[in-house]
């Protein structure tokens, strides 16, 4: 038992001090700075990293030892992955690791606008409806009927309507995304529209465009953040799946889920057709929803309980 | 009972309408002429014609809406352009696989999900919750068709349990039935299990947290009563609505596990819709896709006073 | 042999921002039939201490450590297993929160039930039989109607009454009632508490009353022990501790309460109250935990923590400076 060094008092007799109590558990590490938030949330620094990994090959994709991913060479068709090779080539005799690679360039960009796009046109819409009463009540209506077709299916529907191109695909998912970021962005508003200090504003007189500015703004960032990131996963898979079936980016350009798709017929007897296109497309998809996971937890304790 | 169930039942109402709406507006709001894009890059103009006459789109929206809506209304989704047969002939022929498949997936998703997700409530923070929560990140992170070709690959091709592909009508017998849809139902379940999972582990965890859950372990119930009576019942309202809406994710799905399967169910014809530009078929499908998505809603709807009596109706 | 004596128990939380020493050390016995009340401000760790006593602290974060020794029995050592067959049998336990404490998708007779399934193995009918009979007892009207009804369709005082009916169902040996009167309304305290004593009496079981609240102590309390930051700093008979508290926080708990009648006789004077706060119990506490607010804090006060030592019949309190007082007078 150690005893207080710093005493400069000099004890009285017959003096009763308080037995000195073990300690039950270890001492608490507490972690500052970047490192100690990565160390905390490792969800969040395998994503990004594994992300990172994935934008900078679809950036550098030319330098990468492909070759033109669209390029036929009849007399190659179907090899097996080799040291020409790495991927092996499809029925038509192209590089499977070129499009591959290439294809890195699709999902990322399908991911990302329809993540971008469907926040700010869900954020706009919620905060009309949040704000406006009597718009209120129509555009509810709308969106629960909009959030009652698939996802998969609207854009199943608006890809029949129109020609195939990365555009097109890109708004169809955006169109079925933005009803869920509108619900999020109205519970928002009105549960901030009820707290006291809100209140005071309004009362105060300051105009509503202040108030979202300085109030709404800035407590939907977080889980707007969060649900961008899985938007962002959903909309890749959603495009590779429309990709898959024919729906979704025109077999010219090479997709994931067109390689996959090309590889289809083949698939009990040339696997690796289909076998690499998918990890890819896992592996990022992972990516991502574990970035989007570790910001969760990290940005909102209380909504990591929620979802 | 009957009267809130007679008027949920209503309240769905609108929301068919505003659904059916939606899906008759597609053809307005799609960038382009659809009757163009519908023919397709061979067609002459005679035919670009005919195809804005068979969709009415040379006909005012609100009249051919309400034309539409009537005939939907009798049962009448349409004819499809490529077959000429009626659209809910087509749709009848083919929503055996599919319902079968859902199905099955709903349940092993259930009887899965929930018990995995009690768990690592109640393990919350050791290495059962985290592994099971890994692996929810890594079932949901997975496309189904990707998980279909590992499955098919593992147990149909090389250990050959189970067949690789192809449907047998329950008529035939529940055994080659079912056998023909093990995998493409687990395949299809994946993500909704991941999904079902990470929802009831978070309704429980708070649920765990309350003041009864004292009570009960004050009474000396063991961990079983307290997790399967006394948590569960309450957490049960969010997860039976992520139950519901989650089957969208199973109707997405089913389009893509049919085509890795080969299974002739919806999921076929929309894919033979697509490649045929069938739009009407395509319409048809969505629609009723749609309406079936409300009416699961519906009985979650329903399901929540059975679970909990505080809800009044 | 008492009932129930606790040696030394340490409750100590994990928190992301350190280790919170909820319970530090503290030591007490409770007598067959006895009511003792555990008194301290919020945090001060006395449902901390309500709670380890049943093992209802979840660990890890937490972690118990000494003894609680009931009938000879130290339950800390006991088996998850052993340890259920003895809570809601031999121990039970009342909350505070009426309106949380019961499970609001479950029927009231189901959840008093339960208890006498579990422990004395009754069926199904025989429960829900004595469930009615331990309505009737603790006062509910219509008692085999409202064994059917869910909670949300009682009120606040029926709900604590409930309680107090699932407590009592397998005549526990001690119960230990963590703050049972604090979120009723007034009228329906009074009740509760009369309820209780005469529960008290016919069962014969003894009472842990932890409570922040001194009229009720003195109503039914027969020792007191006040805790302060984790620790128990005083321990007297009740009409010992009101009369003559000595330890400088009782005697600041005592002048924050008003006397009924002190105006009257001409003996009003102002309530004190002790100011600052309860120091934080995630850092080291060097010296005496109240040293920060109290008047009478010397240098000695702030780097030696003062010991129990016994400064009247039944009478201990943890002060250096509280000796001096008694011997003076």
């Amino acid at each position: 038992m150690t005893v207080s060094t710093t005493r400069t008092v000099t004890l009285p007799p017959g003096l009763v001090i308080a037995p000195q109590l073990p300690d039950l558990l270890r001492p608490v590490k507490i972690r500052r700075g970047v490192l100690g938030f990565l160390r905390g949330h490792p969800t969040v620094a395998i994503g990004s990293a594994l992300l990172l990994c994935l934008v900078l090959v679809a950036i550098f994709a030319p330098y990468l030892g492909t070759v033109d991913p669209t390029a036929l060479a009849p007399a190659k068709r179907t090899r097996a992955p080799s040291a020409d090779f790495w991927f092996g080539t499809d029925m038509l005799g192209r590089d499977i690791y070129s499009r591959v690679l290439y294809g890195t360039r699709v999902s990322l960009t399908v991911g990302l606008s329809v993540a971008v796009l469907a926040s700010l046109a869900g954020l706009a819409v919620g905060l009309v409806s949040g704000f406006v009463r009597w718009a209120d009540g129509i555009l509810m209506r709308f969106i629960d009927g909009l959030m009652s077709i698939p996802p998969i299916l609207l854009a199943v529907a608006l890809m029949a309507l129109t020609r195939g191109s990365v555009g097109n695909v890109i708004l169809a998912i955006t169109v079925a995304e933005i009803p869920r970021v509108t619900r999020l962005v109205r519970g928002v508003v009105l549960s901030l529209r009820e707290q006291p200090y809100v209140d005071a504003a309004t009362a105060s007189g300051t105009r509503t465009p202040m108030i979202i500015m300085r109030h709404i703004l800035p407590n939907t960032l977080a889980p707007m953040l969060v649900q961008a990131t899985y938007i962002c996963a959903s909309a890749m898979i959603v495009e590779s799946i429309l990709s898959f079936i024919g729906a979704g980016t025109p077999p010219t350009i090479p997709s994931w889920g067109n390689i996959m798709a090309e590889g289809r017929a083949l698939w009990q007897v040339k696997p690796f057709i289909v076998f690499f296109p998918a990890a890819f497309l896992s592996v990022t998809v992972l990516a991502v929803n574990l970035l989007g996971d570790g910001l969760r937890d990290a940005l909102d304790p209380r909504m990591a309980k929620s979802l | 009972m009957v009267s809130y169930i007679l008027r949920r039942i209503v309240a769905t109402l609108p929301v068919m309408a505003i659904v059916a709406l939606f899906v008759f507006s597609l053809l307005y709001i799609a960038p382009g002429d659809p009757a163009v894009v519908i023919a397709g890059d061979q067609a002459s103009p005679a035919d670009v014609e005919r195809i804005r006459q068979t969709l009415g789109l040379d006909r005012p929206f609100l009249v051919q809406f309400g034309s539409w809506l009537w005939h939907i209304l009798h049962g009448d989704l349409g004819t499809s352009i490529f077959t000429s047969l009626p659209v809910s002939t087509l749709i009848a022929q083919r929503i055996e696989p599919t319902l079968s498949l859902m199905a099955i997936a709903l349940s092993l998703t259930v009887l899965i999900a929930v018990p995995l997700g009690v768990v690592a409530a109640w393990k919350a923070g050791s290495w059962i919750d985290r592994s099971i929560m890994a692996f929810a990140v890594f079932a949901f992170s997975l496309p189904v068709f990707v998980i279909g070709y590992v499955l098919a690959y593992v147990f149909a091709l090389k250990l050959e349990w189970l067949p690789v592909q192809g449907y047998t009508p329950i008529a035939e017998g529940v055994w080659p039935w079912l056998q023909n849809l093990i995998l493409p139902a687990v395949a299809l379940g994946d993500v909704y299990i991941a999904l079902i999972a990470r929802i009831t582990r978070a309704s429980m965890l708070e649920v765990l947290q309350q003041d009864y859950i004292r009570t009960a372990r004050a009474k000396g119930l063991g961990m079983r009563d307290i997790l399967f009576v006394h948590a569960l019942k309450n957490a049960a309202v969010p997860i039976v609505t992520v139950i519901g809406i989650g089957i969208a994710l199973l109707i997405g799905g089913a389009v893509v596990t049919e085509s890795v399967f080969a299974i002739p169910g919806l999921g076929r014809l929309t894919i033979d819709a697509i490649l045929r530009r069938d739009y009407p078929v395509i319409q048809g499908i969505v629609l009723v896709f749609s309406f079936l998505y409300v009416l699961i809603n519906l009985m979650v709807d329903v399901i929540y006073t059975l679970v909990d009596p505080r809800i009044r109706y | 042999m008492a009932l129930l004596e606790v040696e030394n128990l340490q409750t100590h939380f994990r928190t992301p921002d350190g280790i919170n020493r909820a319970v530090d050390g503290v030591s007490f016995q409770v007598d067959e039939g006895e009511t003792l009340a555990i008194v301290g401000e919020s945090g001060c760790g006395k449902s901390v201490t309500s709670m380890s006593l049943m093992r209802l602290i979840p660990e890890p974060p937490g972690r118990i450590a000494g003894a609680v020794r009931f009938q000879g029995r130290d339950l800390l050592q006991l088996s998850e297993r052993e340890m259920r067959a003895v809570r809601g049998n031999d121990v039970s336990m009342i909350f505070q929160e009426p309106m949380s404490s019961l499970n609001p998708v479950l029927t009231v007779g189901r959840q008093i039930g339960e208890t006498l399934r579990m422990h004395q193995g009754l069926d199904k009918q025989a429960a829900e039989l004595r469930a009615v009979e331990m309505l009737n007892l603790v006062g509910i009207p219509e008692p085999a109607r409202r064994v059917r009804e869910y909670p949300h369709q009682l009120s606040g005082g029926m709900r604590q009454r409930v309680m107090i009916a699932m407590a009592l169902a397998c005549n526990p040996k001690l119960l230990i009632a963590d703050e049972p009167t604090t979120a009723l309304d007034v009228t329906i305290q009074a009740q509760i508490l009369q309820l209780m004593l005469d529960l008290k009496r016919r069962v014969g079981a003894a009472i842990v009353l932890i409570t922040h609240d001194l009229g009720v102590v003195a109503e039914i309390a027969e020792r007191v022990m006040v805790m302060y930051a984790g620790r128990k700093v005083e321990e007297a008979p009740v009409a010992r501790l009101f009369r003559s508290p000595r330890h400088p926080y009782t005697q600041g708990l005592l002048g924050a309460v008003p006397k009924l009648g002190s105006s009257l006789t001409g003996a009003a004077r102002r309530l004190t109250e002790i100011p600052g706060q309860v120091p934080s119990l995630k850092k080291a506490i060097e010296g005496c935990a109240f040293a920060g607010r109290c008047a009478l804090a010397t240098d000695l006060c702030r780097q030696v923590a003062p010991g129990l030592e016994v400064k009247g019949p039944g009478h201990i309190a943890a002060c250096h400076y509280a000796a001096k007082e008694a011997a003076a007078a």
